[in-house]
């Protein structure tokens, strides 16, 4: 039995099928072929991706979709009807109303009022839709003042009830009668920018400790891949819950969001570490890269002109498909109450208050922000998968 | 062409026609081929990358790949007095699965990816048998081994019970065969059966098919690019070019009267590879002072022992080569795989750490350097003298840069030229290896293997070598571009005083261009000597065998057949 070919090229000769159809005409010994690759030639690996990545019709829905929650996070203050904190006790859980513009008589935009009843069973006072009342509403209204990206002061809000006293619950009210959709909008910043945040610590010690570990190898590779595994042996919903019950209670609300991101990125970094890792182990010794290092190449020229362009795509694709998990987490920590506290506002904490079954029976709209992570979720990994795909724009 | 079943004909071609719908248009990859091969008979279908020629030959079992199709024609399978149209089934009917395997075997090109790695040898051929023949578990292992006898595998009652890594590529190839031929097959395809094995495997594996055939009777039905291989085995030939057959007829018309100019241009690019190039540059003076000296050179591989396991045993790569090069020397070093060419060539580009030996570089100025001695800034000198041409034109160039970044990219590092400067040299460069300097806005992925391998060519140049390394740089191109790129070398040679080493499984390639040969054997240095005089009359066993198994493109002269053999240790008697 012969030796295992250790250096040598048999197969690699054949890298390319050479009776795929689509070189069959390329495949010239002259320049002929270029007039039929008009076009394709001059595109570069990045215009590659995006027409592959248009062709996938779901990933574009949902990109689309993740730039508007963005755009949804960024303009919060503008875009919801009412401030996260305004409360009033008098319409406690009050049901959403139905936003109409034909009243029966004249148009106009409006939303019902609410009168309440007694329900005739259980003697609870409830609130009733009432058609007979008529709030009107508007764009561009006047409501409680906010201060816009710390710039200016403002009180215009992009939908709302044209007398600010009126009562307007599109997606219902809670326990203090806080409007539920002005709250989901607020805490679609918290929430979307935990993972943003969370992602980017991530991504920097993933690149850094899997870059070390795969352009290294030998001892190095060794003991990250060996931390790795250790901060991935334990169970997770236990280190969050010790390492958030190490956060000071009386901490101010932003150092308590930086200290969760913190915790949520310990863990995360390990996935994205191992996939930089993988590609450089197998990126080191292409060909192209050992002929750039003997073009006297430097080491950091290496990584960055040749080895990190080459797998950007993927890495893009990786982050997409880890801010959902960043959010869940995140949604699971304040959810459990050792996460981020009232009054800031996300979906998690938010999510808290739908704990109690007879809340959730009274007042299902509560369940509403965990909507919103589905959707988002949702939207995130369609966006991955298609990004995925589309980072390699040469594979089929 | 009116043959029908009584003369032979098993399976019959008319006018088959094969579709690929891409995005914008539609390839006709295969465009109105008839063929007929007959009982006992080798039909040689060949052509160039891109050819259709293994298109056509997966359509007459049903098997093109997704979203090809047969658009027009017939296939007419003529067994037991009755005639099949193959094309009339459908490509997942019970017809079609029985003719397959059953009628027709096949063997595909890569022995490797063709076996699976979690069945042993026996038990994946016994399936084969249980389910064509319906034969139990004790007849179908006791057909396996009289199969695997019949490939010619040692002991084959214990062999049955390895798994595919633990044979040779020839031997994975042998099975295949033994596969094919489970079910009595009245045809064989095979696809390139030889491409991926050594010179020497390559003929026990076409003696093998040629001894099956005759046992049998088989209808042979091959598929190569190789001119030498179809003289070697073929009784008729099928030139394809562009989803066309061009030309048909019996081996010795083909080879002695060619008569479309694509045949012609084939044979040609063939036979040209046959001699020494006529274009060398007769700079090499044999007793100039060498340029590069390798004494003692070697790479032992192997376990060095880590926290859990103890050091094992070491492989001994390259085992103490020693070789001069001269100036405007062009040296071939030449093996099978796992000679260790590759590692001596990556040695001397100290891509791979030799373990003991010595490189000593006589630069420009005269001062001889160690060059495993050099460190960071001596080492970029050197690169910068001695370049390398890689084999693989697809993976050597990154995807994601355009040419212009591609060739601009040593002068750039080494701070030789910037700006319009660089362009102009790109360009200059461009020019020099003959692809036109309105191409450097392009990305790699827009150029032929040819194309590419002339813009690897151009990136080595850049710095005004004096030395360049060229590990297999044509042996993944068509032949006709083969010859090109050498010529374009050889030329190159002249204009620009440069010496090279020329890594090759190829000797064919390396008479072409080689000065002087040295021929390597599991890591050690067989024999070292003038080109022609190691290609025409070896004096070492290794090498004669190496040689003798060379196919000849010459149908009257069948080199093969009359080969020597070697056997070298007892232990590498195994090798098939």
């Amino acid at each position: 039995m012969g030796q295992y070919s250790t250096d040598d090229v048999a197969p690699r000769e054949l890298g390319h099928d050479p009776d795929d159809p689509a070189l069959a005409e390329m495949e010239d010994d002259g320049t002929e072929a270029d007039g039929r690759l008009m076009g394709l030639e001059r595109a570069g690996a990045w215009r590659l991706a995006w027409w592959k990545f248009k062709r996938h019709k779901l990933a574009v829905a949902s990109g689309i979709l993740v730039l508007l929650i963005y755009f949804v996070a960024a303009f919060a203050e503008f875009l919801a009807p009412a401030a996260p904190g305004d409360y009033a006790a008098r319409y406690t859980y009050a049901p959403p109303q139905t936003l109409r513009i034909w009243d029966g008589e004249e148009f106009g935009l409006h939303v019902t009022g609410y009168k309440v009843e007694v329900n005739p069973e259980s003697l609870a006072r409830e609130f009733v839709n009432d058609p007979e009342q008529k709030i009107p509403v508007g764009f561009f209204v006047r409501g409680s003042s906010y201060e816009f990206w710390g710039l200016f002061e403002w009180d215009r809000h992009l939908f709302g009830p044209l007398d600010p006293d009126q009562p307007m619950y599109l997606l219902g009210a809670d326990r203090l009668g806080r409007d539920m959709l002005s709250r989901i909008i607020y805490g679609t910043r918290i929430s979307m920018t935990v993972g943003l945040v969370g992602v980017a610590l991530s991504l920097f010690f993933g690149i850094l400790l899997g870059g070390l570990s795969g352009y290294y190898g030998g001892h190095v590779d060794n003991v990250i891949q060996r931390i790795i595994e250790f901060l991935l042996a334990i169970p997770t919903i236990p280190l969050w819950m010790g390492l958030a019950a190490a956060i000071p209670p009386t901490l101010p609300p932003v150092q308590v969001y930086f200290m969760i991101t913190i915790i949520l990125s310990l863990v995360g970094w390990t996935g994205l570490a191992r996939v930089v890792r993988g590609r450089f182990l197998a990126m080191r010794n292409e060909d192209f890269v050992t002929a750039a290092r003997l073009d006297g190449a430097s080491e950091v020229g290496l990584i960055l002109r040749h080895m990190l362009p080459s797998f950007a795509s993927h890495i893009i694709a990786a982050v997409t498909l880890a801010i959902p998990v960043m959010i869940l987490s995140e949604t699971a920590l304040s959810f459990l109450g050792i996460g981020l506290r009232p009054p800031v506002v996300s979906w998690g904490v938010l999510l808290q208050e739908a704990q109690n079954i007879r809340t959730v029976a009274t007042a299902p709209w509560l369940l509403l922000p965990g909507m919103a992570v589905v959707i988002t979720v949702l939207a995130l990994n369609f966006l991955g998968d298609g990004l995925r795909d589309a980072a390699d724009p040469y594979s089929k | 062409m009116t043959q029908t079943s009584e003369n032979g004909t098993v399976l019959s071609v008319r006018d088959l026609s094969v579709d690929f719908p891409l995005q914008k248009g539609v390839l006709h990859a295969v465009r109105d081929v008839n063929l007929d091969i007959k009982r006992g008979k080798t039909l040689a279908l060949v052509g160039e990358s891109g050819s259709g020629k293994s298109v056509s030959a997966r359509s007459l079992i049903q098997l093109v790949d997704s979203p090809g199709r047969i658009v027009s024609g017939k296939v007419n399978l003529f067994v037991d007095g009755t005639a099949a149209d193959i094309t009339a089934m459908g490509a997942k009917s019970p017809h079609i699965r029985a003719i397959r395997g059953g009628r027709i075997g096949l063997i595909f090109q890569e022995p490797m990816s063709a076996l699976s790695p979690m069945h042993k040898i026996g038990d994946q051929i016994d399936e084969a048998i249980e389910i064509h023949l319906g034969l139990d578990k004790k007849a179908a292992r006791k057909r396996t081994v009289e199969l695997l006898r019949q490939v010619e595998i040692p002991n084959p009652e214990r062999m049955a019970d390895q798994y595919s890594f633990e044979y040779s590529g020839g031997m994975r190839q042998r099975v295949c065969i033994a596969m094919a031929l489970a079910c009595d097959p009245d045809i064989l395809i095979a696809d390139e059966p030889t491409t991926a094995l050594d010179v020497t495997t390559q003929a026990e594996i076409l003696d093998l098919i040629k001894r099956l055939q005759e046992q049998r009777g088989l209808a042979v039905l091959l598929i190569t690019h190789d001119m030498g291989v179809v003289a070697e085995v073929a009784d008729e030939v099928a030139v394809m070019q562009k989803g066309r057959i061009v030309e048909h007829g019996t081996a010795d018309e083909i080879f002695y009267t060619p008569k479309h100019p694509y045949t012609k241009r084939l044979l040609g690019a063939t036979l040209k590879l046959e001699h020494a190039s006529d274009h060398k540059a007769g700079t090499y003076d044999p007793a100039s002072e060498p340029i590069l000296k390798i004494r003692n050179l070697s790479k032992h591989f192997g376990h060095v022992g880590g926290w859990f396991s103890r050091a094992g045993p070491s492989i001994r790569a390259v085992d103490d080569v020693s070789f001069d090069l001269h100036r405007g020397e062009n040296l071939g070093i030449v093996g099978e795989s796992g000679s260790g060419k590759t590692t001596l060539g990556r040695m001397i580009m100290r891509i791979i750490e030799p373990t003991s030996g010595e490189v000593i570089y006589t630069g420009s100025d005269d001062k001889d350097q160690d060059v495993l001695a050099l460190q960071r800034k001596g080492l970029k000198k050197y690169h910068a003298a001695v370049r390398m041409i890689f084999q693989d034109p697809f993976a050597s160039l990154n995807p994601r840069m355009t040419v212009k970044q591609i060739v601009g990219d040593p002068l750039k590092i080494n701070n030789i030229a910037s700006g319009r400067a660089r362009d102009d040299r790109v360009a200059e460069l461009l020019e020099m290896v003959g692809l036109s300097a309105e191409m450097m806005d392009r990305y790699p992925h827009a150029f032929s293997g040819g194309q590419r391998q002339r813009i690897g060519i151009a990136r080595a140049l850049a710095l005004d070598p004096r030395i360049i390394i060229a590990d297999e740089a044509t042996s993944a191109l068509d032949v006709s571009i083969r010859s090109q790129i050498l010529d374009l070398l050889l030329d190159l040679q002249k204009r620009l005083d440069l010496s090279f080493i020329f890594i090759a499984h190829d000797i064919s390639v390396v008479r072409y261009f080689c000065d002087r040969v040295l021929v390597m054997h599991k890591g050690k240095l067989v024999e070292i000597g003038e080109a022609e005089q190691v290609c025409t009359t070896p004096s070492k066993a290794y090498t004669q065998a190496l040689i003798s198994a060379i196919p000849n493109p010459d149908p009257r002269n069948k080199r093969m057949l009359h080969r020597t053999r070697f056997q070298s240790e007892p232990q590498a008697g195994a090798e098939a």
